[in-house]
């Protein structure tokens, strides 16, 4: 074997290993501190999480992707909101009066398109100014959260379609449509970045984007593309939550961003690129889920959760370097 | 929204016309990409006055710095953690906790000792962070990043959830940061002159800001000159703390009564005005003056959309282009293109 | 060698940077079937020259032939494509991806929709890696691979296209004996097959062993081609050092004082070991090696950067340790280092400001930064070391590099320490400059400064030092006084042929 293989192994499956802990630690706390009878678990909880993962998760999938990528985007939170809005006002609208329940899919496709275009809006700022998609994004989540505002002031955007709520609480095959939508996300990106040769490039380039450069590796398109999939995830997750709830406040999905880039540092993304994984980061939302639902399980207040995941990802994030240093003699700078 | 974007495409319109691939900057060129913000200030505030005299009024301009202050003294603070070369996302939810905590105390132990153990209390926590950037060096943005989510939790905790607000509102005299003028001045302004004065002279003038800069600008050479780049990084984030907490005790001494959520989502807001101000998100450069600037523009810009009757959250969307563009010609001018060479 | 067309032809390269003319007019052939070795000093123009072949670098003159064609390279990948491959010496690999994603990186293997093409890209790839006989395969992921390993994958790269020239750059700097067997082994396969090779490298006994012919570069030029079975280290050394009138070397001994430094047993890990030395008072001495010998990490760890693993460093006859470059700078040593731009000066800064860093907290009326006296010491300095700049406000990074080199050693002169040391003291700077710094490098030991220079250009340790250092492979090999060194024995006794440890 050679070295490092080991201490890749470990951080692989580190969030797995976590996961496993955290099952553990709350189903034997739960039994003694004994506050629900329900064991923690329990199947319908474990759906019922895997369904509470999916907005979240579903735009994390898209992070790690941006992030693998060299990148990062603040602004799939105000992504989110307004392609929730676009989705429930547009079914609205009398162009489609005469459409009955086929305003469905043309109101996804709207709020979809509304995701890739303003991903899009972004990538392309990206490309061709060279200004840092740290910046980038930061203006266009205020940017695109002013739009969300203009759209309909300070009101909710309401809109409530039985059929659409109806396929959004159905159960196909035991799991229940947003898990559905957050396994196949992860199904299909996991497929682009492993299988297909933009999404190996796309690792070339956030590993070295020199060497990339070099090999003739188009670095502008690949970032295109990738911004316009987050947008396009950011929207989806958004339609997936919405066609449920049916009324979005304009201050929705604030915070997201963060929330997403919690689960990909969790899953073991590098923030310089070039490393990272679809699946771990799905490990990482879970994580996350698991643990807001767990201390709950042990009566725990809810509000902890973010206290306890806040420290961990600093654990993390110190435990990442301590393996890192070891062995290495470095300077002290 | 018209009239603004005109302005903004006149200011860009120097480089354009002189080359889209040689983009040499000549001149006038120059100056706008070197003082490009404060050009767009007055491009701006002549525009708003030409567009609604109300604008120049005193009383709006005072009511536009007031109700700046906050974010402004945020920004100070942030403005050293940036030209040190780092992030610091947790400023929002730490000053949701200085405000819960100072209404707290405040019904607890009275005022006068509510107001230093709240300093003491966010203090550490900034030193907390600074521990984390400073000597254990790991990365600031996930540092921040977790604190924002940790803070938050501990707000929560703290506050069991719950709007937090004064028992007495008519009979404290809390009220003074926030409500009450001195010569006509409302105290908030004063408040945020004063930080902002002795900040902008300890980052201009002092051993310590020279240090800053240095670190921000290129650490290992800092650290090869004997600066100890850790405690400077450390004190960093202490200042940052120490102008969250005196946000915290405006915004508290304003409004008498608040939710958890109060500072959520400024982080990014405060990042923006720095940003807007000219400093760079790679550390070195940047002063207290500029992120003054670039703290009124988004002030001035949110009154003036009013003013000529566009809606308030038009603001976000000027700031959005305004940012963009700004730091695109900072760089352009940095490299002499102005498009970039990314393949 | 038959006499076949060349693989490839450079003719009358000429290529400036602004204030230095890195090749001038340099022409070079390479045959068939040919390895040719490319040799000359640290900032001879070796490089420059390859990455003008290699398509990072426009020549401003000349033309560059591959096979009675002339091309233009305009890029690493043109150049590729034109049959010229670049086996850099810094690693260009993305070590997430795996051995065979690299080799063809940017090249892979598509389907249909964009899919890649494994089966394709794993066949050609072990078909390569069975040429190269190496114990790793194709799906093996980069970054769990040692670094003669990915060195291997770099190589393999070159054997992907119908390369006319390979271009190794000091490929065996990190090898061990053992792969280094390997690699010759495909260079002579290569060579078998027709490609022509240039081979970089300062170590003789490779360059006998396996190039054909020797050409050397010197101050950007060319000054000739050897065959390697008519010629000797002598001859070639010759070449590549040539005579400057104004290097020659030192013969004025200053009046030596105490012992400022001395290092006993000194060792870090496996960067060197039980390195034993002593600088005194007025007293220049050179560390000469090649790069990686250790020299530069011994001056780290007297500055505090590195904690040493064993051995005792004493100041002044006081044993002392050394715990950060603070610590270093109170007890009166003092680093202008190796690398300018990434340790010595923060280039946004202005000079003024440079010049003071070590001292900021030390300039203060009240609690402000004594502006004036900040000035003060600045002019001082700069009339002092005759730095060419507007005045003090301007940006350190706007300087030419022999001015920006003056501004770093008068932030240390203006210390007024016991213990300079200066690494790489002339690096990227113009001729008139490299002397001015080196008569300033003994002016300061008249003054009774205990120097070190490290440096990896013989003239200049010939010219400034007392003593002189050598080093191979983290280790002394000897100690010469001015009296007894020669270019040969020096030479011999850092390239690690005949380790003398006589001395």
């Amino acid at each position: 074997m050679e070295p490092g293989t080991l201490s890749t192994f470990l951080k692989r499956g580190a969030i797995w290993g976590f996961i496993v802990l955290q099952l553990v630690f709350f189903s034997i706390a739960g039994k003694y501190l004994s506050l629900s009878d329900t064991a923690f678990m329990d199947l319908d909880n474990m759906l019922l999480l895997l369904k509470q993962s999916a907005p979240i998760g579903i735009i994390a999938v898209g992070m790690t992707v941006i992030m693998i990528n060299g990148n990062i985007d603040l602004s799939v939170g105000a992504i989110f909101a307004l392609a929730a809005v676009v989705m429930l006002d547009s079914m609205t609208w009398p162009v489609f009066a005469g459409l009955g329940d086929w305003v469905i899919p043309v109101a996804w496709a709207l709020a979809l398109l509304t995701g890739i275009v303003l991903g899009a809006i972004n990538g392309l700022i990206v490309w061709k100014t060279g200004v840092d998609a740290f910046i980038v994004t930061l203006g266009a989540m205020l940017g695109y959260r002013g739009l969300v505002f203009m759209y309909n002031g300070e009101q909710p955007t309401s809109h409530l379609n039985w059929t659409l709520v109806d396929f959004a609480e159905a159960q196909f095959l035991g799991l229940p449509t947003a898990a559905w939508f957050l396994l196949g996300t992860v199904a299909v990106v996991w497929f682009i970045m492993n299988r297909t040769v933009h999404g190996r490039n796309a690792y070339a380039i956030g590993d070295n984007r020199e060497a990339a450069v070099n090999a003739g590796i188009r670095v502008g398109p690949h970032f295109l593309m990738n911004f316009m999939l987050i947008g396009f995830l950011a929207a989806l997750s958004a339609v997936v939550f919405y066609s449920e709830s049916g009324s979005v406040n304009p201050n929705d999905g604030q915070l997201y961003e963060l929330w997403a880039i919690t689960a990909v540092v969790l899953g073991g993304t590098k923030l310089t690129g070039g490393s990272g994984s679809i699946i771990s980061t799905l490990g990482g939302v879970i994580a996350i889920q698991l643990l807001r639902k767990g201390l709950g399980h042990i009566g725990a207040d809810t509000e902890t959760v973010n206290l306890v995941i806040g420290l961990i990802l600093i654990a993390v994030l110190f435990l990442d370097r301590q393996l890192n240093l070891k062995g290495k003699q470095e300077l002290r700078v | 929204m018209a009239d603004v974007t005109d302005k903004t495409e006149a200011r860009t319109s120097g480089p354009r016309e002189s080359g889209m691939n040689s983009f040499n900057l000549a001149g006038a060129g120059r100056l706008l990409a070197r003082q490009g913000i404060l050009v767009a200030f007055a491009v701006f505030m002549i525009g708003f006055t030409l567009a609604n005299e109300r604008f120049l009024d005193p009383d709006n301009i005072m009511g536009v710095i007031r109700s700046s202050a906050i974010l402004g003294v945020m920004a100070l603070g942030v403005t050293f953690v940036v030209i040190s070369g780092n992030l610091d996302l947790s400023v929002g939810s730490m000053m949701s906790f200085a405000t819960i905590v100072v209404l707290d105390l405040h019904d607890k132990i009275g005022p006068a000792l509510a107001i230093p153990g709240m300093y003491a209390m966010v203090l550490c926590l900034g030193a907390f962070i600074g521990f984390l950037v400073g000597y254990l060096k790991l990365n600031s943005l996930i540092v921040t990043l977790g604190m924002l989510s940790a803070i938050h939790g501990l707000t929560l905790t703290y506050s069991g959830g719950k709007n937090m607000d004064i028992a007495d509102k008519e009979g404290t005299w809390f009220s003074v940061f926030g409500q009450s003028d001195v010569l006509g001045i409302p105290v908030p302004i004063l408040l945020f002159a004063l930080v902002a004065s002795v900040l902008g002279i300890l980052l201009a003038k002092t051993p310590f800001g020279r240090k800053v800069y240095a670190v921000g600008g290129n650490g290992t050479a800092a650290t090869f000159s004997g600066i100890r780049r850790a405690r400077v990084v450390f004190t960093c984030y202490l200042l940052s703390a120490f102008c969250v907490a005196t946000a915290g005790l405006l915004q508290a001494s304003r409004s008498l009564g608040s939710q958890n959520t109060v500072g959520q989502g400024l982080e990014l807001e405060v990042l923006a005005a720095v940003i807007l101000g000219g400093a760079s998100l790679l550390g070195g450069s940047g002063t207290i003056f500029k992120t003054v600037i670039g703290v009124l523009i988004l002030g001035f810009i949110q009154n003036g959309l009013l003013l000529v009757g566009l809606q308030f959250y038009a603001q976000y969307v000027v700031t959005w282009i305004i940012i963009i563009l700004a730091v695109w010609l900072d760089i352009a001018a940095k490299r002499g293109k102005l498009w970039s060479p990314i393949a | 060698m038959s006499q076949s067309t060349p693989a490839l032809r450079l003719e009358n390269i000429v290529k400036t940077f602004p204030g230095v003319r890195a090749l001038d007019g340099v022409s070079l052939e390479v045959l068939p079937g040919e390895v040719h070795a490319l040799m000359g000093e640290n900032g001879a123009g070796k490089s420059t020259l390859m990455k003008v072949l290699g398509g990072l670098h426009q020549p401003d003159e000349g033309k560059i032939i591959v096979s009675e064609q002339p091309v233009r390279m305009a890029s690493p990948l043109d150049a590729k494509s034109k049959g010229i491959v670049f086996i850099h010496q810094e690693l260009s690999l993305a070590s997430e991806l795996t051995v065979a994603e690299n080799i063809y990186l940017g090249e892979l293997p598509k389907k249909r929709f964009g899919l890649v093409d494994w089966q394709k890209l794993y066949a050609q790839t072990d078909e390569i890696l069975a040429k190269l006989k190496v114990g790793f395969n194709a799906k093996t992921r980069v970054g769990d691979l040692s670094i003669a390993n990915q060195q291997m994958v770099e190589i393999a790269r070159a054997l992907t296209v119908d390369a006319k020239a390979v271009i190794f750059d000091e490929p065996t700097a990190s090898l061990t004996d053992a792969e280094k067997v390997v690699l010759f082994d495909v260079i002579a396969d290569l060579k078998d097959h027709g490609v022509g090779i240039i081979y970089i490298s300062h170590r003789m006994e490779e360059i006998f062993k396996i190039t054909d012919r020797i050409s050397v570069l010197r101050d950007g030029s060319y000054r000739g081609t050897l065959v390697t079975a008519k010629t000797n280290e002598d001859e070639i050394t010759q070449l590549m050092i040539g005579r400057s009138l104004d290097l020659s070397r030192n013969v004025n001994h200053n009046e030596l004082g105490d012992v400022a430094l001395e290092v006993k047993g000194l060792s870090c890990g496996k960067l060197y070991r039980d390195v034993s030395f002593e600088v005194r008072r007025g007293e220049v001495v050179g560390f000469y090696g090649l790069v990686g010998a250790g020299r530069t990490e011994i001056a780290e760890t007297l500055f505090g950067l590195r904690e040493p693993s064993a051995g005792k460093i004493l100041l002044d006859g006081q044993e002392t340790r050394i715990h950060s470059p603070a610590d270093a700078i109170s007890k009166g040593i003092s680093l202008v280092p190796e690398d300018r731009k990434g340790q010595g000066l923060v280039l946004g800064m202005n000079c003024r400001d440079n010049m003071t860093l070590p001292q900021v907290d030390d300039l203060k009326a009240g609690p402000f930064v004594a502006e004036g006296a900040e000035v003060a010491i600045f002019d001082q300095y700069r009339d002092r070391l005759d730095i060419r700049t507007p005045g003090w406000k301007q940006t350190v990074g706007n300087l030419s590099g022999g001015n920006q080199q003056k501004i770093v050693i008068g932030k240390w002169l203006s210390m007024h320490p016991n213990v300079l040391i200066v690494d790489e003291p002339t690096r990227g700077i113009d001729v008139g400059s490299k002397s001015e710094i080196h008569n300033l490098i003994r002016e300061l030991a008249g003054q009774g400064y205990a120097v070190i220079v490290i440096s990896s250009e013989m003239p200049e340790v010939l010219h400034v030092s007392d003593r002189i250092v050598a080093m191979y492979s983290g280790e002394i090999i000897r100690t010469f006084t001015s009296d007894e060194v020669t270019e040969d024995n020096l030479i011999q006794a850092i390239s690690g042929i005949t380790p003398d440890k006589a001395a």
